[in-house]
């Protein structure tokens, strides 16, 4: 347990302004350990940019860097998304 | 109602200060009036901007504390001495003052009285605010699910929405609190942090599989959904929100 | 005109000299902790330094060896790329060019090793000639974990993202190989003073 983590939650405007949709509610499956999560249970770290990671494994699901004209976002762990339409 | 909160774009609103109140020495609600909100969930966020002559800006996420009512919302904030947002939401923010908001987000860590109980809710420091708003909303709407929470806090005084609490109590909703710094004299209730010994006192039963949410700072959190899964709650029925210490 | 939160100044000096400010970043009086991860708690008798890739032979120090090589203090500023700075950090630790002293190396390149997984990479010209330490105490202090300790890498003229929390290694390389987030829109160099965040900066 680390005290800097966050969960999904924290980051629902971010994501929401990403993909264009809520996303605490959709299903993210880990690509290390195969378990199924909601976005908002997973594990969130601030670097430089912003981590999710998996609450079971801590792989690294998904990085996300914002510029001011441009995101960067990759789903290495992530082999599944499940977004609500 | 979810459908106009959940879908389209999420702009940057204008929101103006309607009121301030004080709730603890640490913390304050601020109501907010935002022409163009388009309405929220209990338990749903909102993103706030600052931004200083010069350009810089700065950003964090606040719970929502308001039952849904139209264009107003209210969050409850905690001062963090050494916060950069937090100091400036409760000590400068005057009636009249506008500042930028985005949402509602969020949509994980809600509930709706179609949702039903029983709902455990589990809440340290000011944590219990997107539980409140579940609170006040069942109020407001009229609902009767069964609904408990448990409230940790350091000391009487610091009890946000303790005279609330108090009137909404009964009726289906049961309040406990824990005082895990210092009680008021002649205090019978609970001293120490929650733990699985205070959940299973407290209740409901897994076997009534209760739906959970869990509030506060990520130790707390942690600990608490823990000893909730070795009572035998059912995971995916705990949905937990972690506070950081970044969130000033 | 764009919208001003009245009153709004954030936590930030207005007394810094402006030339030791890059542009677009802010002078704070505090220390935030960013972290790609969860905070690793080696055991310092597990904890070890090495130097592979393109060497003749492997290099390795234990805590104890690492603490016996000659360090030095020194007092830098450092950029973060979310644009704070903080200015005339004190820092103790052991020069890279005592730890390359007397490798043979063909390498251009280095990659930053850290516990978690984390990784960054930059030119080997960037942490030699005295640019870049391993550095164990901060502000006379022994480095706290959540700021990278027991020890970090300390490249003050590049974007802190480029001096690795909980570093245990050093890889050099004939090739480049983007790290952590170099491979995820931050820029591949890093120069505070060039403003080079981003991809295509």
């Amino acid at each position: 347990m680390d005290a800097l983590m966050l969960d999904g939650n924290a980051v629902a405007g971010l994501l929401q302004e990403v993909f264009g949709t809520e996303m605490t509610t959709a299903l993210e499956t880990c690509a290390g350990c195969g378990a199924t999560e909601p976005i908002g249970a997973v594990h969130v770290y601030r670097g430089a940019g912003v981590v999710l990671r998996c609450p079971h494994c801590t792989k690294v699901l998904a990085r996300i860097v914002q510029g001011p004209t441009r995101t960067w976002i990759t789903l290495e762990g992530a082999r599944v998304l499940e977004i609500g339409r | 109602m979810a459908g106009t909160a959940l879908l389209g774009r999420l702009n940057w609103l204008q929101a103006e200060v309607a009121d301030t109140v004080a709730e603890t020495p640490r913390t304050k609600t601020i109501g907010f009036d935002v022409p163009g909100w388009p309405g929220h969930r209990a338990g749903q966020h909102v993103d706030v901007r600052l931004s200083a002559e010069d350009g810089y800006q700065a950003e964090r996420s606040y719970s929502i504390a308001s039952a849904p009512d139209g264009t107003h919302i209210e969050l409850t904030v905690e001062r963090l001495d050494d916060g950069e947002v937090s100091p400036y939401l409760t000590d400068e923010l005057r009636e009249g003052d506008r500042i930028e908001l985005r949402g509602p987000v969020g949509g994980y860590f809600v509930w709706e009285p179609a949702l039903g109980g029983p709902v455990l809710l589990v809440g340290g420091g000011s944590g219990v605010v997107p539980l409140m708003a579940m609170i006040r909303h069942r109020a407001a709407s009229g609902s009767d699910a069964e609904m408990r929470l448990l409230f940790s806090s350091r000391s009487w005084e610091d009890v946000i929405y303790r005279d609330e609490l108090e009137r909404l109590a009964g009726g289906g909703l049961t309040v406990v609190h824990t005082l895990t710094r210092s009680q008021p004299e002649g205090w019978s209730g609970y001293t120490r942090r929650v733990d699985k010994q205070m959940l299973d006192e407290l209740g409901p039963p897994p076997s009534e599989r209760p739906l959970v949410f869990v509030c506060g700072p990520t130790p707390l959190v942690e600990a608490v959904a823990t000893a909730l899964v070795q009572l035998g709650h059912e995971p995916n029925r705990i949905r937990t929100e972690r506070f950081g210490p970044t969130g000033g | 005109m764009s919208f001003v939160s009245r009153g709004f100044h954030g936590r930030r000096r207005e007394d810094a000299d402006s030339a030791r400010v890059p542009p677009g970043q802010y002078v704070t009086p505090d220390f935030p902790v960013l972290s790609a991860g969860p905070t690793p708690h080696t055991p310092l008798d597990r904890w070890d330094f090495q130097i592979t890739g393109e060497v003749d032979e492997p290099r390795r120090w234990t805590w104890d060896e690492l603490r016996e090589l000659p360090s030095e203090e020194l007092t830098r500023d450092i950029h973060c790329v979310t644009k704070w700075s903080k200015l005339d950090t004190v820092w103790r630790g052991v020069s890279v060019d005592t730890l390359l002293d007397g490798i043979d190396t063909s390498a251009e390149f280095v990659i930053e090793l850290a516990d978690g997984g984390y990784t960054t990479n930059l030119p080997l010209a960037d942490v030699t000639g005295g640019k870049a330490w391993i550095a164990y105490e901060c502000e006379g202090e022994p480095l706290a974990a959540e700021h990278g300790g027991p020890a970090r890498m300390l490249v003050p003229h590049l974007y802190f993202w480029k001096s690795a929390k909980w570093v245990r290694g050093l890889r050099l390389s004939a090739v480049d190989e983007p790290g952590f987030w170099e491979t995820n829109g931050y820029h591949n160099y890093g120069d505070p003073w060039q403003e080079q965040r981003y991809w295509g900066d």
